[in-house]
């Protein structure tokens, strides 16, 4: 009936948290969080094991500074309007994150720093192809991703 | 609806913290667009838009929340919810766009684009870079 009962109540307090918590709402809620549960459990997703979550507030401390930090630098970069010089290009990071959950966390954190795009993973080889809009050093960014995010990421989820 | 018919009672400091994030955000957003219209590359276009999508998404949420919350006197945080929302589907558009531009341009052998990694190589060589999911 419930596989996924923590995802149902969550869903539930969304709904009533944005349609008011009446008790008409509390019945279309309570059916469109069972239902999306059950849709849910038909992908057959990997459970998460937040092994580490005492480490999450570090990680969203650390997103949040960085997606400040390098908005600022893509505005300067735009506006100082100095194209002929800068050069853009891919990276290939080898990852030893292999845990899905983790991995869709890496995607979010680097496609929301702005200069970062996640572009490609290659699940056999476990790299992640990256585009970076200024591109100046490329071990630099290898180091970044993997010393910053990655190693935060794999103690939280493996 | 009457919340906005209130909007002369909201008090100066409120103003000024309501104006100056709305402005940043917006602000956020014409960069990115005018990035999005100046770039060359599709590969460096994806990157302006990111402005409007993080902290000018960001800064948006947060004018809005102060403005609904010191209107009503209770906190709003309906508008976390837009920005979870906002942040988390982002690169399931970025991942299709980017793949889809990734394909074209290897299949017609554009050297600016890197190869595909040696991993796939066995699909690659039988012709037919097909069936990754």
């Amino acid at each position: 009936m419930l596989p996924y009962p923590l995802l149902s109540l969550s869903l539930l307090i969304m709904w009533l948290a944005l349609n008011g918590f009446t008790f008409g709402q509390l019945i279309v809620g309570g059916i469109v969080s069972v239902v999306a549960s059950w849709a849910m459990a038909s992908m057959r997703p990997s459970k998460p094991r937040l092994r580490g979550w005492y480490l999450l507030p570090k990680l969203v401390w650390i997103v949040l500074y960085d997606i400040v930090r390098s908005n600022a630098a893509v505005v300067w970069i735009l506006l100082g309007g100095h194209r002929e010089k800068r050069h853009s290009g891919f990276v290939a990071i080898p990852l030893e994150l292999r845990d899905p959950t983790g991995l869709a966390v890496l995607a979010v954190i680097i496609t929301s720093t702005p200069g970062t795009a996640w572009m490609e993973y290659n699940s056999g080889g476990g790299t992640v192809l990256i585009h970076v809009f200024d591109l100046v050093d490329e071990d630099g960014w290898v180091d970044l991703i993997k010393n910053r995010y990655e190693k935060l990421l794999v103690e939280i989820f493996e | 609806m009457s919340t906005i018919e209130h909007a002369a009672e909201l008090p100066a400091w409120a103003a000024l913290v309501v104006s100056v994030f709305l402005v940043l955000g917006s602000g956020l957003v014409l960069m990115g667009m005018l990035g999005f219209v100046r770039l060359s590359t599709f590969y460096e276009r994806i990157h302006a838009p990111t402005l409007g999508t993080s902290w000018g998404t960001g800064s948006i949420v947060i004018a809005s929340m102060v403005f609904f919350s010191v209107l009503s006197t209770r906190p709003v945080v309906h508008e976390i919810l837009i920005g979870i929302f906002v942040t988390v589907t982002t690169p399931v558009t970025l991942m299709l766009l980017a793949r889809a531009a990734l394909h074209r341009d290897r299949s017609e052998g554009n050297p600016e684009v890197p190869e595909d990694s040696p991993a796939e190589m066995p699909a690659e060589e039988s012709g037919e870079p097909a069936g990754r999911a």
